[in-house]
Parts: C-alpha cells; sequence; structure tokens
C-alpha cells in the first residue's frame, strides 16, 4: 500500500497494464510529451515510446473510431477524451460502432476498448467544460460506464477494464484527481465491475453516489448523524453499468428510504433510472418517496456561487433525508 | 400454371400503391425486366417489372384502385391459358407489431434479462417479522380510518394488501377488532430525535427532557385537578360518508382526517359551552376567548399536544390544512411558542391504535380533556332493527372544579350530536 | 496528382482469373435482381441499397486482396460480401433474418459479417468505418502482421469530418490502408458536383497520399489500380487511395423514386456494362463463347436460387437468444 493522488493511481494502473500485456497503448491530445491535460500520463512516454503513446491531432471522431479498428484487429486500446465535453464529437463512434459491433455481428468481433474521459463541475469551467454524462453512456447497451471516487478503487478499476471485452467509458471526476489515498501496489489488484461498495453502513436511510458525488454522500451522512442523529448508510455504486442494484435495493430494504446523490442533471438522469428500478424492486420496502439531489436543470453557469447553487450540495442531500423524516 | 404478380413492396415504410397505369392489357406478352405499371406510392410514382416472362392473363386491380401491399394484382401466364377465378381480397387489417405465433411458442424461455438476482428477501408473511405488503394508498386509508391491517390478505400480486382490500375489510368491519396495533413497524418513526436507550445494564432507562415534562405536568394535572368521567358512543357512520365526500375531490393537503371532523365539532360545542374552554383559579374562573384545541401527537419518546389556534373561527377545510401541517412540525421539533403554551382544550386520539377507549389526564391549565378511541363496526339498534354502524368510544375527562356532571353530559352529547349529523361542521 | 490507369490486358490475368471474375459480377448482378423482387414481396425488409451496375469495383478491388487482409465497407455491402467469398447462402439468410445469416438475422442488409474472411462489416453510418480502417491498420503494423485493410466507401462519404480525420491520421501514422471510393455519382439523390467543391483525388493528394482515379466500370481497370494500391501499403509505405467511376443502375434504395435522374443517363451507363465489357474483351480473345457464358448464367441462377430455398427453409433466431452479444463475457483473466 501506499498512500497517492487519484491521478497518480491511474497513472499506476496505465503503467502496470502497458508491462502486463503489450497490445495496449494509448492514443489521446497530449499525452504524450505533455503529460496528459490532467498529468495522468506524465512520464508514460518516456518509458514506452511514440508507438505504445500516441498524439493525435484534435479528432476525436478519428481516434475513437481508429480506436475501435485497433481493437478488432487485436490491441487493446485506450483513448483520452480529455474532457468528457469533447466525447460529444466522437458520440457516433462510441454509440454507433463501439457498443454495437459484438451485436450486430452476431458476437463475431468484440471492441476491447477503454476510453477515459474527465467529467464534473465546480471548477468555474462554464457550461461547457463541466457536464457530468456518466448516464447518458450508461443509457447503451454494449457499453460499460465506470466511475471511482477514490485513489484505490481509480486504479482497480481501470485495470479491471483493461481486462474486459468490451468498451468501457471510464469516467473521471475532476475533482477527484488530486484526492489522496492508500492504493494497493499489488500488480493483480482488480476492482470487479458490478460490485458497489458499501462506504458506510447504517439503519434510517441510503445514500447512492458515484464518481464526485460519494464525497457529498459521506459528508451528508456525517452531519446526519451528527446534528439529527439519523443513521445514513452511503453506497458507492464504482459502476453504474454494470448496476449492482441489488446491494441497493437490500440496503433499502433494511432502511426504507433513498435518497440519489448525482453531478447529472435531474431531468432525464441515471437517478430517475435508478429510482424506478428501486421503485420497482423495494416497492413495498419503501416509507418514502425515493429521493434525487442533482444538478439544477441549467447549463452549469461560470459565477462561482451560481456554479455552486446549481451543483448538488451535502445540505442538499441532509435536507431531502429530512424531509422523508417528516410525516 | 400462373404467376401472381403483387403490389409491390417499395420501401420500409410503404403499406400501399395506387395503380395509375398499365402497360400491358389482357392477352399481351411481357418479358422479364420489362415494364408492367406505374404505381403511385406516398412518396412519388414508380415503375414496375415483370419479374418473370408471360402473357397477362388478367388485370385483377384497375386502374385508380389502391392495393395494399403484397396483394395480387395481376396474373402471368402462358399464352392462351385460362385466368383463375381471383378476385381482390378485402382490405386486411393495418399490421400490428406482434411476434408470430410460432416464434413465441418455440421460445424456451420468456425473453428476459440473464442474470440471477441476489437480492435478500426478508420474511414478510402475516405474523413473520418483516413488513407487510400494503400499498401506500391503502396504508394511508388504513391509518386515517384507525383500521388494523395486520391481519387483511392482500390480493395484490405477493399478497400485496390493495386499496380495496382495506376498503371491503373496513366496510365489512372484519380484523379491526385484532388488538395488535397495525404492523409496528421496526424501524425509527418518522422524526429524527433519539429513542430511548439502555443506560445501565440493570435495565432502567435515563429520561428525557420530554419524559420528565410529562411526568412533572401529569402528576400536577392529577394531584390538583379532581377528574370526574363521562364516555359516550358515537356513531360515525355519517361523519365517516360526510368526510370520503369532502375528500373525493380534495388534494393531498386538504384531506380531512376523522379527528379533524372532532376537532370542529369540538370547537363547536366550546363555543356554545364556554366552561369547557377556561381555566381555574382561586380567584376565580378564567374564560378563554379564543378556542385552542390541542392535539396529541405521539412521538418516539413521549407525546406532544400543540394546539391549532383559534379554531372558533376556522372552516373544517382550514382546520384539516393546518393539523397537517402542526402534526409535521411537531415531528420535526419545528413548533412556534404559542402552539405550545396557548392551549384551551385538548383531544386525545389513539384511534389509530386501535384502542376502543380513551381516558384522558386534562393537560393543565385547562379544564377538559376529550379522549378517543378507534372507529369500529359495531351493532347498534335503530328503529327496532338491529344494524352495523361504524362506532367510536369517546371519554370526556373534565375539572370538577369547573363544571358539574351534568354539564359534562350536555357538552359531550353536543359533541355526538355533531358528529353524528356531520353537516353543520361544514358550516 | 492522378495517374491514368490502363486497363490491364486480358492475357495478363489468364482465362482462369478472368472467369472468376466474369462469374463474380454475373453472380453479384442476379443475386441483386433477386433481392430487389424478394424485397418487393416483403422477404427482405428494412433498407436494401442495390449494387447493381457497379459490380467491376467489388470484384476487381477485392481480388487484389491476400487472405489475410481487411476490409470494412460501406452499407451498400452484399456485392462486397459475394466477391469476397462470403457463402450466398448465409448473405441471402441475412437478408431473410434467418439464424443462419452471416449475423445471425442481427444485422440485415447493412450489416454483414464474416471474420473468417477478414470481412469486418457493412457500415450504416456514412463514413463511420473510415477511422476503423486506419485503426485495423495500426494493428497490423503494432503486430508485425503484413496485413492490410481495405476501406470501400462512396463518394458521399467525403464531405464527413471522419473521412478528413481518418486521412490525416492514416498518412501521420503510415497505416497499411487503401481509401477505395466508389464514386457512383450521386450521395442518395444530390450530384457529387453539387455537395463537393473539388474532385475528389485532389482531396487525398492535399493529405500528401498517393491518389487515382480509374475508371470503375471496368473491373481490369480497377484491379490493376488496387494491385499497386495494396503493394503500396504492404511494404510500408503508408496508405494509397484510389476512386473507382462508377454508376448504380437501381436507386440508392428500393423506397427512391428517382426522381433526381433522368432515365437516358441510366441508359447510357448501361451500355458502359462491367459484364458485357468483360465478356466482350473475352470473346475477342477468344477466352470466352456464348456456351461458356451460358455456363456461367446457369450456375449463377442455381447458386441464387439455393440461397434462396436456404433463406426460406432456414430457422429464425430463437426469442431466447435476444440478450445474445450484447457485452462479451466473461473477463479476460
Amino acid at each position: 500500500m501506499a498512500e497517492m493522488r487519484m491521478r497518480d493511481a491511474l497513472r499506476e494502473a496505465l503503467r502496470e497494464e502497458m508491462l502486463r500485456d503489450e497490445q495496449v497503448f494509448l492514443m489521446g491530445e497530449d499525452i504524450g510529451a505533455y503529460g496528459g491535460s490532467y498529468a495522468v500520463t506524465k512520464g508514460l512516454l518516456d518509458e514506452f515510446g511514440e508507438e505504445r503513446m500516441r498524439d493525435t491531432p484534435i479528432a476525436e471522431s478519428g481516434m475513437v473510431g481508429i480506436g475501435i479498428g485497433a481493437a478488432m484487429g487485436g490491441m487493446h486500446p485506450m483513448v483520452e477524451m480529455m474532457t468528457i465535453n469533447f466525447s460529444f464529437l466522437a458520440l457516433d463512434q462510441i454509440v454507433n460502432s463501439a457498443a454495437k459491433l459484438y451485436r450486430m455481428s452476431n458476437g463475431q468481433i468484440n471492441v476491447p476498448m477503454v476510453v477515459r474521459m474527465a467529467s464534473g463541475g465546480g471548477s468555474q469551467l462554464a457550461a461547457t467544460h463541466s457536464p457530468s454524462l456518466e448516464g447518458l453512456y450508461a443509457h447503451f447497451p454494449g457499453l460499460k460506464v465506470v466511475c471511482p471516487s477514490n485513489a484505490a478503487d481509480a486504479k482497480g478499476l481501470l485495470k479491471r477494464a483493461f481486462r474486459d471485452e468490451n468498451t468501457v467509458i471510464f469516467i473521471e471526476h475532476t475533482a477527484n484527481y488530486a484526492l489522496k489515498g492508500e492504493v494497493p501496489d499489488d500488480p493483480d489488484y482488480l476492482v470487479e465491475f458490478g460490485v458497489a461498495n458499501t462506504l458506510r453502513s447504517g439503519s434510517d436511510v441510503t445514500i447512492v453516489g458515484y464518481s464526485g458525488s460519494v464525497h457529498q454522500a459521506m459528508r451528508a451522512a456525517r452531519m446526519l448523524e451528527e446534528q439529527e442523529e439519523i443513521d445514513a448508510e452511503v453506497i458507492d455504486l464504482r459502476t453504474i453499468r454494470p448496476l449492482d442494484i441489488d446491494t441497493v435495493v437490500n440496503s433499502v430494504k433494511k432502511t426504507n428510504r433513498a435518497v440519489i446523490v448525482e453531478d447529472d442533471w435531474l431531468f432525464g438522469g441515471f437517478g430517475g433510472e435508478l429510482s424506478a428500478q428501486i421503485m420497482e424492486r423495494a416497492f413495498d420496502y419503501l416509507d418514502a418517496p425515493v429521493a434525487r439531489v442533482s444538478s439544477k436543470d441549467v447549463p452549469l453557469p461560470y459565477n462561482r456561487n451560481l456554479e455552486f447553487a446549481a451543483l448538488p450540495s451535502e445540505e442538499d442531500v441532509v435536507e431531502a433525508v429530512l424531509r422523508m423524516f417528516k410525516e | 400454371m400462373a404467376f401472381e404478380v403483387t403490389m409491390p413492396q417499395m420501401g420500409a415504410d410503404m403499406t400501399e400503391g395506387t395503380i395509375v397505369k398499365w402497360f400491358k392489357q389482357v392477352g399481351e406478352s411481357v418479358a422479364r425486366g420489362e415494364l408492367l405499371a406505374e404505381i403511385e406510392t406516398d412518396k412519388a410514382n414508380v415503375e414496375i417489372e415483370a419479374f418473370e416472362a408471360g402473357t397477362i392473363i388478367k388485370l385483377i386491380a384497375h386502374e385508380g384502385e389502391v392495393v395494399p401491399v403484397g396483394e395480387v394484382i395481376a396474373l402471368l401466364g402462358a399464352e392462351n391459358e385460362a385466368a383463375p377465378d381471383i378476385e381482390r381480397k378485402p382490405p386486411a387489417e393495418p399490421a400490428k407489431r406482434a411476434i408470430e405465433p410460432e416464434m413465441k411458442a418455440a421460445s424456451r424461455a420468456p425473453a428476459m434479462a440473464p442474470g440471477a438476482s441476489t437480492v435478500v428477501e426478508p420474511p414478510h408473511a402475516p405474523g413473520g417479522n418483516g413488513r407487510i405488503r400494503i400499498s401506500p394508498v391503502a396504508r394511508r386509508i388504513a391509518v386515517e380510518a384507525g383500521f388494523d391491517y395486520s391481519s387483511v390478505r392482500g390480493s395484490g400480486p405477493d399478497g400485496r394488501i390493495l386499496r380495496k382490500d382495506i376498503e371491503s375489510a373496513i366496510a365489512a368491519g372484519g380484523a379491526s377488532t385484532a388488538a395488535r396495533p397495525p404492523a409496528p413497524e421496526k424501524e425509527r418513526d418518522s422524526q429524527g430525535t433519539g429513542a430511548v436507550r439502555p443506560a445501565t445494564a440493570a435495565g432502567t432507562t435515563s429520561l428525557s427532557k420530554m419524559r420528565q415534562a410529562i411526568a412533572r405536568r401529569m402528576s400536577q394535572s392529577k394531584a390538583t385537578a379532581p377528574h370526574y368521567y363521562l364516555t359516550l358512543d358515537i356513531d360515525m357512520t355519517a361523519a365517516l360518508e360526510f368526510r370520503s365526500q369532502i375528500n373525493a375531490n380534495a388534494t393531498e393537503e386538504q384531506r380531512v382526517s376523522i379527528n379533524d371532523l372532532i376537532v370542529k365539532a369540538c370547537a363547536i360545542a366550546l363555543e356554545r359551552q364556554p366552561q369547557f374552554n377556561a381555566e381555574f383559579h382561586e380567584s376565580g374562573l378564567e374564560m378563554h376567548e379564543r378556542v385552542n384545541i390541542c392535539i396529541g401527537v405521539a412521538l418516539d419518546d413521549g407525546l406532544i399536544a400543540p394546539a391549532i389556534l383559534d379554531c372558533q373561527s376556522k372552516s373544517l377545510g382550514r382546520i384539516a390544512v393546518e393539523a397537517k401541517d402542526l402534526i409535521g412540525r411537531a415531528k420535526s421539533g419545528h413548533l412556534r411558542a404559542d402552539e405550545y403554551s396557548e392551549g384551551t382544550f385538548t383531544i386525545t386520539n389513539l384511534g389509530a391504535y386501535g384502542v376502543e377507549t380513551l381516558i384522558g389526564i386534562i393537560n393543565p391549565p385547562q379544564a377538559a380533556i376529550l379522549g378517543v378511541g378507534s372507529v369500529m363496526p359495531q351493532p347498534l339498534v335503530r328503529d327496532n332493527q338491529v344494524v352495523v354502524r361504524q362506532v367510536m368510544k369517546v371519554a370526556l375527562s373534565a375539572d370538577h372544579r369547573v363544571s358539574d356532571g351534568a354539564e359534562g353530559a350536555r357538552f359531550i352529547k353536543e359533541i355526538q350530536a355533531l358528529l353524528e349529523a356531520p353537516a353543520a361542521l361544514a358550516l | 496528382m492522378t495517374t491514368p490507369i490502363q486497363s490491364a490486358a486480358t492475357t495478363e490475368l489468364g482465362e482462369e482469373q478472368l472467369g472468376l471474375f466474369l462469374y463474380q459480377m454475373v453472380l453479384i448482378r442476379r443475386f441483386e435482381e433477386k433481392c430487389g423482387e424478394l424485397y418487393t414481396k416483403g422477404k427482405i425488409k428494412g433498407f436494401l441499397h442495390l449494387y447493381t451496375g457497379q459490380e467491376a469495383c467489388a470484384v476487381g478491388a477485392i481480388a487484389a486482396l491476400e487472405e489475410r487482409d481487411k476490409i470494412v465497407t460501406h452499407y451498400r455491402d452484399h456485392g462486397h460480401a459475394l466477391a469476397r467469398g462470403l457463402d450466398p447462402n448465409r448473405v441471402m439468410a441475412e437478408l431473410f433474418g434467418k439464424a443462419t445469416g452471416v449475423s445471425g438475422g442481427r444485422g440485415g442488409s447493412m450489416h454483414l459479417y464474416d471474420i473468417t474472411k477478414g470481412f469486418l462489416g457493412g457500415y450504416a453510418i456514412v463514413a463511420a468505418h473510415l477511422p476503423l480502417a486506419v485503426g485495423l491498420g495500426v494493428a497490423s503494423q503494432m503486430k508485425k502482421e503484413d496485413s492490410v485493410a481495405l476501406c470501400i466507401f462512396g463518394d458521399g462519404s467525403v464531405g464527413e469530418g471522419e473521412f478528413h480525420e481518418a486521412l490525416n491520421m492514416s498518412v501521420l501514422w503510415k497505416t497499411p490502408t487503401i481509401f477505395f471510393c466508389e464514386n457512383n455519382l450521386y450521395g442518395m439523390g444530390v450530384p457529387l458536383k453539387e455537395s463537393l467543391s473539388t474532385d475528389i483525388p485532389k482531396l487525398a493528394a492535399a493529405y500528401n497520399m498517393p491518389a487515382v482515379s480509374v475508371d470503375g466500370m471496368d473491373v481490369l481497370a480497377v484491379h490493376t489500380a488496387m494491385k499497386e494500391a495494396v503493394a503500396h501499403a504492404r511494404s510500408g509505405n503508408g496508405p494509397y487511395f484510389v476512386e473507382a467511376m462508377t454508376y448504380r443502375y437501381r436507386g440508392h434504395s428500393m423506397a427512391d423514386p428517382e426522381l433526381y435522374r433522368l432515365k437516358d443517363e441510366i441508359e447510357r451507363y448501361r451500355k458502359r456494362d462491367c459484364i458485357e465489357r468483360l465478356k466482350t474483351q473475352m470473346f475477342e480473345a477468344g477466352q470466352l463463347d456464348e456456351a461458356k457464358f451460358e455456363q456461367i448464367a446457369v450456375r449463377v441462377e442455381q447458386v441464387v436460387e439455393d440461397s434462396i430455398e436456404f433463406a426460406e427453409r432456414s430457422p429464425q433466431p430463437g426469442l431466447d437468444t435476444l440478450f445474445d452479444f450484447v457485452t462479451k463475457e466473461p473477463a479476460r483473466g
């Protein structure tokens, strides 16, 4: 175990996977000499050389398409989208090719590829550079969507992504990059997909988060305990597709209340999906409607106060929980 | 052997076409690939060609006719071949989105997503320690009617108790006599304050502030106010009917509970008999102008009886809205000071717990308290006939220093009369 | 920039090879005609884009590949599948949506795949497969496989950003990719001259890629150009661009009323028909006579009829397979 930031844990994962499997190679804008927009790939060019550390032109659709072709040809590419906003430019390749080829070819062609991208607001980057689109990608059958909340999970999940036979959308919250945590250095350390992590056990309410929102959920749980004597259980989904709905449902059957926290927008967001699944599978165990704490339905503003008002906060979570305890 | 020419499918969304023109007539021969007819589709006119060579032996669809895709429009055959007797079929039903029946029959299993569930099912059989499956609307109706649903057999999926199950059980007067309160839900009740926790290994528990206050006030009441008690059955059948009429079109917030009806009836009775809306002092009786009726709210670690202020000037609907708000705020600890301290009369209602009779202790310095039990079906004699009516037992506990038994009797009969002929409550 | 490509002399290829070209072109022609007929009868559903007229492109180009090479193509893909040697029975079964189809009834006309033939699919999003062909080239380079990737697309693709992204990166990384553009003059109904401000080979040349334009109605000219292209890409010189000028006899799809072109234009191109052209060349060279051609036609008729019978008799995919092949599990160790 070593303490490191999430960005360093991600780099460790990439490095170990490149050492383990020579079919792994990386593509993206400024991942080479520049070291990556968030410094995740810093130093890897020196170690692995230009053939396996490919700086691309600014051409998201092209680079993802090339990644798909390389995967079809037997490689295991990782494509870095720099930020999730730019992935819109590659959406067709991700959705129409990567997610569908295995299916349409009747199982003949699969696309083992990792597409990494940074997401999330809170840094005053304004509307085009702050969205959280985990739920968008989770919408498409054929994709896997991974969204770690901490350094250790980030490493174990990214390493696991390179063992998958499918395209994995790996979404990193910018607010998490600098978070430090103990990270296993075992080269076989993997975090399985579709296994949620119960970070805090409680009996009164289940708070579910993923990626950045896990931290709002945890802070809210502490506030609820200290200020309201409410005992909250907190679940970090870690991957939203596959979704570990069983862990959520089992928790809700115990606590009878659920709050979903996410940076995504409320309308049509992933929380709506999760809420519906809880309702379908734990209807008779609910004491209150499932609550969603999400970003307000606006493009994120630049101004700091307005941005914070638009994003979900731990106070919003506490309030949502207290509403459930009122008649 | 005749060869059928059919209305062609020319595009995924085409359902029918119109014969614009036949290029060939009966008796003419055509080569493979030769144009046969012009067809008009929704999008454009197209020419159709012969897929086989032959002689036109019959034109079934005529120019100007609209023909569904796939229907025979002409027959090709050998020269001099007699045309079989074929006419146009009546138009078929529009195709519906359906799986072919033989495919459905052949499938081994219903189309289900793969993956086994590992959800833990807590026991839920009646009598088990799990939750009772009951729909939210059914639960609300049961609670409002003070009806114990624990032994109701649900007709929904997995035995879920539905609205109709509760309504018919109430109407039949079934399980409500069970002594057990409805579904003692094991988790904390709806508020955030701490539950009673063991303080020592010997099993005694320390007193919360609220417990201490209750102990002090109740002792004071019993020590200083000599209580007398009067009990009475009130036939609530009309009141329940009246309430469902009001609630039929009410919003959630406006819905009237049984207790709201009782509050309104007491408010009217108190205006008419103000000695029950009074306070005893050694120097004399203080008659209150305001009718502030307290309603008992059970909390996990005690109870509180905040007041609905100025009931003398409030409609039933207003009382209903305020009562909900008050209960909510009582449970979340957000009451205002006057709601704590300005009460002039109290109603304590354990109907929701299946209690038959509740004889209350006066909430000092008030002059009386009305205890309310469950509404339960009971045989009553009406016009020399035994009939089943919805009956509620009430008990008036009054301060003998302020009033006497006969006054108490008039007061409680007044409440009874108001509830048994509830139209006046709406005024 | 654009070098004129001379059609190979019929003697260079030999009678057997030419006979194969002729057979394949006739097979594609008859297969497509039958598809059109079956579509009007509701046996084939969805979108159907027929390849008649363009047969020389598929046959001439694909014959230049080795078995180890890869092909990605557009949605007008039956001709390429047949030219690559995919089983006509299984191609027809796919059009019928049957379990025995090359894509198990999951792809349909626009999505034919057979990895055993290196046939990695028809792509129904215009230009989406161009970057894939670059990626296949990257994989070939990194795995030192000595294979090339042939990317077949239409003139409609050149307006897409992915066309430019793919060409650029392919040159930058010198991938063994052959961009083969079937220029049939129309993007659906819009003439190319109204949607492109330059000539297609000039676009490739702008990215420093060798580019040629050939008569796509001449199977031998296509084949000659493609042999050059394959040799170039295989020897590590990077990508190569071939534009084949061709023409489709049928509309864009079965739903196309063809309001945008005149019948005499179609007739004009029919006079340059690729099958007639090769037939004449072989007649003149004494490599073919009417009897031999009749043998080809009879054989083709049999193959196509057999494919229809096979498709008709084949079972539909079971409803219990609905969730098959969404993701591939389990993960590798």
